[in-house]
């Protein structure tokens, strides 16, 4: 299912200037694409217009049209949408409901308020909590888990529900290292069982490694967008906000000393291959 | 920079007095001789009540002026440790000596003269209605006068970047911002010692080049700076020393060159080193190296 934003220009309520400023961008179905930029960029803003919550929870002025699998996200519903879109936002504390006593309860919410039946929701949310290394914890209270566990506690409560497109608002923000290489294997999986997926991460080495498309955003304008290696590859990246990942730097800095005319891998082990050859170690 | 009145090791002894509610004054009693000086740890255990044991004997000191990064994965017991240095938590056994100040018989709100601690989630932490007024009540609540705490919002506010939001409501600034909001009303209290669990958690570049500075100007004004951070390119960059703690113990304690050189052990902790010391890792060299310099040199591409 594929994403069209079309000249979005959105502001919220209150506010003097708009936070999306005639934004275009079109995720095509099966894409893992990537929003990078400062804090402030717009990138949680432009999440938000994908999962309708823009305008529909959070109100405002919106100019253009934002299209989820041909619909227009002004003309559904937040329910039917629902069905079409998950949203895991970057704070845990915003997603849980409160109004669950366990973890399986919570995972099980969304699932519940789409009418699924009994039998289907137990598995679906089992097989959710698996994914996420929840299910031991399932009879706790989604209020005891660490920030860590609560972070996959929402990307959980998305999985069970299942719909096409998925969107993360920097869903590593709270996680520890290993906690962000399982939320990447975790969306690297769902890229291969062809969802389509809109990240806003920091963590370059990862949208590096992973992005099909990556979009670079500054100001709620879309400064750059295209393959990770030409975006991530700009030489004003950093003057945009965004750090390149250590190891491209590396090998930017063998091309500059006019050691090496190859590409700029997108990996670490890719680097190293070509710190490889130049040394010839 | 602020005169606390507390100057490294040459202060003899400072004498603070908190009020209590009831109206007694509680005293810490500042020794700062040179045996005394900094953060000593005997043989910390602490264990939650219902039973899980956190830190299980951890033994370190910590000297004045240091800067010194805390990693491993969630759980390893960070955050428990950092509790124990201003005296949030209390060991279960072993002793907490901060200045030669036992923490057992001091409240939190004595020792808060002393050591400053910002939250992981600033959400724990911000209740006022404006920035400003935010950053101010530290300063206020140790009793300074108001053109002292003005000064000190302000200086605070200029370490972490957000002179420009001094007018607003915390909770219409975005995460990230909220949490420097956070951290400059800790660092206003202008204590010794100021520990950050997570400061760079969900801080873009930009963000991130700012705790940098921050950690370099706080030490040099002479202060022991402890950050918690799963950044590992972070702390390899901006901290003296590297602490690695894994299951509640100590694993690795030295400099990011001795911690970082040591893969086996920090996969223990769950930890990943710097981008540029795997690389060098990779590619089979003896010698630790932390950044994209020191990597060309050591393969002869410089």
């Amino acid at each position: 299912m594929d994403i069209v934003v079309d000249s979005l220009t959105y502001t919220y309520p209150g506010q003097p200037g708009p936070a999306l400023r005639d934004v275009s961008l079109e995720v095509r179905s099966g894409e893992l694409c990537c929003l990078v930029g400062a804090n402030g960029a717009g990138k949680s803003t432009l999440c938000c217009a994908v999962a309708g919550f823009v305008p529909h929870f959070y109100r405002g002025e919106m100019y253009g049209a934002v299209l989820v699998g041909g619909q227009d996200t002004v003309q559904s519903t937040i329910g039917e949408l629902a069905r079409r879109v998950g949203i895991v936002f970057q704070n845990p504390f915003d997603q849980i409901t409160g109004a669950t006593l366990t973890v399986f309860a919570e995972v099980a919410f969304g699932l519940e308020n789409l009418g699924t039946p009994r039998e289907e929701t137990v598995a679906r949310v089992e097989g959710a909590l698996r994914r996420v290394g929840l299910w031991e914890v399932r009879d706790r209270s989604p209020f005891e888990l660490s920030g860590g566990q609560q972070q996959r506690l929402a990307i959980a409560s998305v999985l069970a529900m299942d719909p096409p497109v998925i969107v993360l608002d920097e869903a590593t923000s709270q996680l520890d290292p290993s906690g962000t290489r399982e939320v990447w294997q975790i969306v690297a999986n769902l890229y291969e069982s062809g969802k389509t997926l809109l990240v806003a991460e920091h963590k370059m080495e990862y949208v590096a490694r992973h992005a099909t498309k990556v979009v670079l955003m500054e100001g709620g304008r879309v400064v750059a967008s295209g393959p990770p290696s030409e975006v991530l590859g700009r030489d004003d990246l950093e003057a945009h906000g965004v750090g390149r990942p250590p190891f491209m730097s590396v090998v930017r800095a063998l091309r500059e000393k006019g050691l090496w005319d190859g590409e700029v891998p997108l990996t670490l082990e890719g680097a190293a291959e070509v710190l490889r050859k130049v040394s010839g170690r | 920079m602020q005169a606390t009145g507390i100057k490294g090791t040459a202060a003899k002894t400072t004498a603070a007095a908190t009020a209590r509610a009831d109206g007694k004054s509680e005293t810490v009693e500042r020794a700062g001789s040179l045996d005394t000086a900094g953060i000593i740890l005997e043989d910390v255990c602490y264990e939650y009540p219902g039973g899980v044991a956190a830190l299980k004997g951890i033994s370190l000191r910590i000297s004045q002026n240091e800067t010194v990064a805390i990693i491993g994965e969630n759980g390893a017991g960070k955050t428990t440790l950092a509790k124990h240095l201003n005296g949030l938590l209390k060991p279960t056994s072993g002793r907490v000596f901060v200045d030669g100040v036992d923490t057992r018989g001091r409240t939190c709100a004595a020792m808060a003269r002393l050591v400053g601690f910002v939250f992981q989630n600033p959400d724990d932490q911000l209740f006022q209605n404006q920035v400003f007024k935010e950053i101010a009540f530290g300063p206020r609540n140790l009793g300074y006068p108001a053109d002292k705490v003005e000064r000190l919002v302000k200086w605070a506010a200029g370490l972490v970047g957000i002179e420009g939001l001094l007018e607003r409501h915390p909770f219409d600034l975005a995460l990230a911002q909220r949490k420097l909001v956070a951290i400059a009303s800790v660092v206003a209290m202008d204590t010794p010692y100021v520990i950050l669990d997570e400061p760079t958690t969900g801080q873009d570049y930009p963000g991130t080049q700012k705790l940098a500075t921050l950690v370099a100007k706080l030490h040099a004004a002479g202060k022991t700076v402890i950050a918690i951070t799963h950044d590992m390119e972070f702390a390899a960059a901006h901290f003296a020393r590297v602490i690695a703690l894994a299951g509640g113990r100590v694993i690795l304690d030295g400099t990011p060159n001795e911690v970082f050189s040591r893969p086996d052990e920090l996969a223990m902790a769950s930890v990943e080193p710097p981008q540029m010391a795997r690389l060098g890792q990779r590619l089979g060299l003896e010698e630790c190296v932390l950044d994209q310099e020191a990597l060309l040199r050591a393969l002869g591409l410089v």
